[in-house]
């Protein structure tokens, strides 16, 4: 079994591992996550399938997505702990879980792994005992944040305290890329604010790449600044989250009788329509004509995400790739018309 | 300087520290020299991505209210702070009687609000094609 404390753990190694020798490592040479074909099997069906796109380094990543949707499978794989199912995830340039980069990541995971019988102080010093670029200061800063008394037994811990060591743990590596599993869900307010401010000071200062899951989508917008949104074993967005927000336009057109109007086949690819009484409100992604509108808005990147898991059958938007399998001819793809 | 970043109220965090740094520059908080806090501080104190902060420091140098020195920092070059607008100044204590004036005469906050909305208007004309 893999120890989460251990970075040697999943894979063997001889000999010192040197940092340096890895000539692809300097800043924007590979992509901190790089999925080609990625593929997971769930419990019944594939979990995810074919999933291609590229996390850039230095991104504060949102991944999003209903239970089941992969988004554990694709962090417990980037930390070298499963194997994929299918394609490739490359993590820093590398094979997940090999010696290049199993000490450049910080890892969470949502059952936080820790040895019970050991306290806090007990558990920093493992850290420090397995870990070759250990960080007292920052592991330390977490501990006191969160007003952890180091000789508690990690047992006797909320597991709200219990994440707080954890994340002390992931941080104390110094990691260049943290994946983080719903690392907020069970703090209280106040601490989930410190330890936010925590991972975005670390990011500021190191340009350290994050990537978390989370279910809080009113909160992403101001933490992230990328996201991952997976739904229906399809990756559906992948990309900045200003770009993402710039794409789309909330539209409302009035409908004075029953009938729905016929949206205009060019005016850009709908994601979601919505029709309230006279209201007919629809999302769309690079809108090519207003014309007809009632009223056009930017909607919140909480609405956009929103509409997407809403409508898991719309054609992805994935950052250096083109949108969906674009027709020749002027006719949208069928996957772009709005659901009836 | 200490931003505080309300987290869903409908303004965009980085518009909510530009919003913040011009009131500081008004009311004479902020002034030319002063060093605004580093992105590092601000977002370990508010929890917001760095890129919010750093996009408002460049909205604001764009502005031309502040200076990024290359490994220094980001410094105040101009004030927006008139003699007027300081607490204890004639300007204010006169609007604050006239506030206390309307409160006594059962005035609620939006008739204040609408009344000086619309004075501004005849007094302070927006420039056309303004938001």
């Amino acid at each position: 079994m893999n120890h989460p404390l251990d970075p040697s753990a999943a894979h063997q190694h001889d000999g010192p591992y040197d940092s340096g020798s890895y000539g692809d490592d300097a800043p924007g040479a590979s992509p901190a996550l790089e999925a080609v074909g990625l593929g997971f099997r769930g419990r019944d069906e594939w979990a995810l399938r074919g999933g291609d796109f590229a996390v850039p380094r230095g991104r504060v990543v949102g991944l999003v997505g209903p239970n089941g949707s992969g988004k554990t499978a694709l962090l417990t794989v980037a930390a070298g702990l499963r194997p994929v199912d299918a394609g490739t995830l490359r993590v820093l340039g590398h094979a997940p879980g090999t010696p290049a980069v199993l000490p450049r990541v910080g890892v969470l995971l949502q059952d936080r792994p820790l040895e019970r019988g050991f306290t806090v102080a007990e558990t920093l010093r493992l850290g420090r005992a397995l870990n070759p670029g250990w960080s007292e200061a920052a592991a330390r800063a977490i501990i006191d944040d969160c007003d952890i008394p180091p000789r508690a037994r990690v047992g006797r811990l909320s597991a709200g305290q219990r994440t707080c060591v954890a994340l002390a743990l992931a941080l104390g590596k110094e990691p260049e890329l943290l994946l983080l599993d719903e690392p907020m869900a069970d703090l209280d307010p106040q601490r989930r604010l410190a330890l936010t401010g925590v991972l975005m000071k670390r990011a500021a200062e190191h340009g350290t790449t994050i990537v978390m899951s989370s279910h809080a989508l009113s909160e992403l917008h101001l933490v992230c600044d990328h996201v991952l949104l997976m739904a229906r074993g399809r990756v559906l967005l992948a990309d900045d989250t200003e770009f993402v927000e710039a794409a789309h336009s909330l539209m409302t057109f009035t409908c004075p009788d029953a009938a729905t109007p016929a949206i205009p086949p060019q005016m850009g690819t709908v994601i979601e329509t919505r029709r309230s009484g006279r209201v007919l409100s629809v999302l769309v992604r690079f809108p090519l004509t207003t014309d007809g509108a009632a009223s056009t808005a930017a909607p919140s990147l909480e609405e956009i995400l929103l509409a997407y898991l809403r409508n898991p059958q719309a054609a992805p938007l994935i950052a250096g790739r083109f949108t969906a399998k674009a027709p020749a001819s002027g006719s949208p793809d069928p996957q772009d018309r709005p659901a009836r | 300087m200490d931003y505080r970043i309300e987290r869903h109220n409908g303004v965009a965090p980085y518009q909510q520290i530009i919003q913040q740094t011009r009131q500081a520059l008004r009311l004479g908080q902020l002034v030319p020299g002063d060093m605004l806090p580093s992105a590092s501080a601000v977002v370990a104190a508010t929890a917001v991505n760095p890129n919010t902060v750093l996009k408002a420091y460049r909205e604001l140098e764009r502005e031309g209210l502040v200076d990024t020195r290359q490994g220094r920092g980001t410094f105040v070059r101009a004030s927006l702070a008139q003699p007027g607008t300081q607490a204890g100044s004639p300007l204010r204590d006169e609007l604050r009687v006239w506030m206390a004036t309307a409160r006594a005469g059962g005035l609620e906050r939006e008739d204040v609000a609408a009344l000086l909305a619309a004075e501004l208007d005849v007094f302070f004309p927006r420039p056309v094609g303004s938001r």
